[in-house]
């Protein structure tokens, strides 16, 4: 299998650099990548899914906005997700429909609590057809 | 990663200079408290390059700041104050951070330790259970739309009246625990959904409920003026912010400051100092949405006070009069105010951003509450859970020269990565077991990125700040039982 994300160290924070094919590739990965860092994320299964949408200005600002979208839904619904069907349109309009379940302490496991994904030295890039990008969190 | 390269000069003692002509672009230069060997330790990672970049805002006055618990962050470093002009300059959520008024707020006890050792296990758990922490935790109290408004615009005033604290609370909280910035109406529906569940949580990551014990007095008068009066006096520590309710205000403001610095053409180093003139539209809306956050955090604090004092009670059998658990004070360490300060020579009125730093007013300043007039504002600084934490108050010389700010804590010295891989959180509980502290966790995990030796030691952060004058240690406490979100 591709690799999906690696985690990387920062002092006060934590992070992961995330790739993928294209661009909903990377976005799939990156969500992935913070769940990990989140909880046991293989234990996460597909049992109901939601569908998100967003509407940001640049490549950065939706991954930042994606991954944030994706921490409210977790405070307010509690879900958790593994599975992403994404569709961007004009480089900044984002359709998600997103697979996952609710969170059971239990099951999954907590690793930490991410309060952020934020912007800090972001940049997507694309090299050969990989895009790469490195996300720091605020834990 | 690789070491920090740039131009420092000593300046002083324990003072440290990033001349205005090592990057262009700086407004003004750099300025880092700390010792040599602290120094080495700082410049391994790229905090002094965010320092430098801080230099960059517009409307900077003075110095670009770095107390000595200074580490790398996202935008600012941990440990950055930095101030602009109200007139002319601008605000910057990033120079506040997600964690909007994540702060301390400090009690003393009665007691003495002989009198709770027997039951330090029995009480952690229970305030364990009495308090709600760790991943997306929810709490006893579900906000309803009215108590939501209520929270923004009263902070810990709201808790006081629907009976988790007293008027003597609020006296002893940094702005009476009530910005008066604030305005719901900026705050978004996403923050509120957010928020509305998690009144009175802990939450995770370096947040935390510590019990602890006096261990010395370095100043009799002033520590006897905070109700600390003997060495073996229990005191506690709750340490947690504004949960997911600031974190979503932080997010949108972002967003809005992403607009406003194109808009308003700002030339920045990194996207996450993004900013709009403090006098804009977009800057006086986040500055009272951030007072709304700021707000609900105190009332946060506030509430988990009043578990901790209904768990003390019910395990020790005592009444609240026998054990005391009195607030000492409040602080915030991630905040934007509006002062007034002398900036060559002159009063102004500025904007002091404090991302990881304490207020630190000296006696007699207006914002000192009137008990503590005669010592100046206490400044609380918790160390890690293994170590020790200490209570100082604030100087004429933090005046004169950081805005009346001094360091808010440890300092990050290990990665979490870095603190995982060396050590298991079951290692750490049983290390600090032997040595009388219990640990209670929510995740092992975070057990383990929290250990002592992932951290500096407070006491050379505190030595630091004592030479150079800009915060004076009352005390030292040390922990003997410690929850963990």
């Amino acid at each position: 299998m591709e690799k999906q994300f690696e985690v990387i160290d920062h002092t006060a924070d934590i992070g992961i650099v995330a790739y993928g094919r294209d661009l909903p590739g990377l976005l799939a990965n990156a969500a992935r990548g913070m769940y990990s860092l989140m909880v046991d994320s293989k234990k996460i299964e597909a049992r109901l899914s939601k569908t998100l949408e967003l509407d940001e200005g640049d490549p950065e600002a939706l991954l930042v906005e994606w991954l944030n979208t994706l921490l409210y839904e977790l405070d307010t619904e509690r879900l958790l997700f593994r599975d992403f069907a994404i569709v961007i349109k004009d480089g900044r309009k984002l359709t998600a429909t997103c697979a996952g379940e609710k969170l059971d302490l239990k099951k999954h496991r907590l690793r930490r609590e991410v309060k952020a994904a934020t912007y800090h030295n972001l940049k997507i890039e694309n090299k050969e057809g990989l895009y790469t990008a490195s996300i720091i969190f605020d834990i | 990663m690789s070491p920090w390269q740039g131009k420092l000069k000593q300046i002083g003692s324990c003072r440290w200079e990033i001349p205005q002509d090592y990057k262009a672009g700086m407004k003004v230069p750099g300025l880092v408290y700390a010792d040599e060997r602290m120094l080495a330790v700082i410049k391994e990672e790229q905090s002094l390059e965010q320092v430098a970049n801080v230099a960059f805002l517009p409307g900077i006055v003075g110095r670009s700041m770095a107390m000595p618990d200074i580490h790398w962050g996202y935008g600012f470093p941990i440990g950055g104050v930095a101030a602009t002009r109200v007139q002319d300059g601008v605000i910057s959520p990033g120079g506040v951070g997600y964690d909007i008024n994540c702060g301390v707020r400090l009690l003393r006890t009665n007691l003495n330790e002989q009198e709770i050792e027997p039951k330090i296990h029995e009480l952690i758990n229970h305030l364990f259970k009495n308090v709600p922490s760790g991943l997306g935790s929810e709490g006893k109290i579900k906000l309803s739309e009215k108590d939501m408004e209520e929270v923004l615009s009263q902070g810990a005033a709201w808790a006081v009246k629907h009976g988790f604290g007293s008027k003597e609370d609020l006296e002893v909280t940094e702005e009476n625990g009530c910005m008066q910035a604030a305005d719901p109406d900026k705050v978004g529906d996403r923050a509120r959904k957010r928020g509305a569940p998690q009144l009175g949580t802990l939450g995770s990551g370096n947040h935390f409920l510590e019990v602890q014990v006096v261990r010395e007095i370095y100043d009799k008068q002033s520590a006897a003026l905070m109700g600390i009066t003997f060495v073996g006096q229990v005191l506690l520590l709750i340490h947690t912010g504004s949960r997911g309710l600031g974190h979503q205000v932080c997010d949108d403001y972002l967003r809005t400051m992403g607009e406003a610095v194109r808009k308003y053409g700002i030339a920045l180093p990194d996207r996450q100092l993004a900013c709009a003139p403090v006098e804009s539209q977009e800057g006086r809306d986040y500055l009272a949405a951030m007072a709304c956050a700021a707000n609900y955090a105190w009332a946060n604090r506030l509430c988990i006070a009043h578990w901790a004092r209904e768990s003390f009670v019910k395990v020790l059998g005592k009444s609240i009069d026998r054990v005391g658990l009195e607030q000492v004070y409040d602080v915030a360490h991630n905040i934007a105010k509006l002062e007034e300060h002398e900036v060559e020579g002159k009063r102004q009125k500025l904007c002091v951003h404090r991302k990881g730093a304490t207020r630190a007013f000296p006696s007699g300043r207006k914002g000192v509450p009137e008990k503590y007039q005669p010592i100046g504002q206490p400044v609380l600084i918790p160390g890690d859970m293994g170590r020790c934490s200490f209570v100082a108050v604030g100087t004429e010389k933090a005046m004169q020269e950081t805005f009346g700010s001094t360091c808010h804590g440890a300092g990050r010295l290990q990665s979490r990565g870095e603190a995982k891989r060396s050590l298991r959180g079951s290692d750490v509980a049983a290390a600090l077991a032997a040595r009388g502290i219990y640990v209670k966790a929510d995740s092992m995990g975070s057990l383990a990125e929290e250990a002592p030796s992932a951290y500096k030691d407070v006491t050379d952060v505190v030595g630091v700040t004592q030479q150079a004058g800009i915060s004076r240690k009352v005390a030292m406490a040390v922990p003997i039982g410690v929850i963990k979100g």
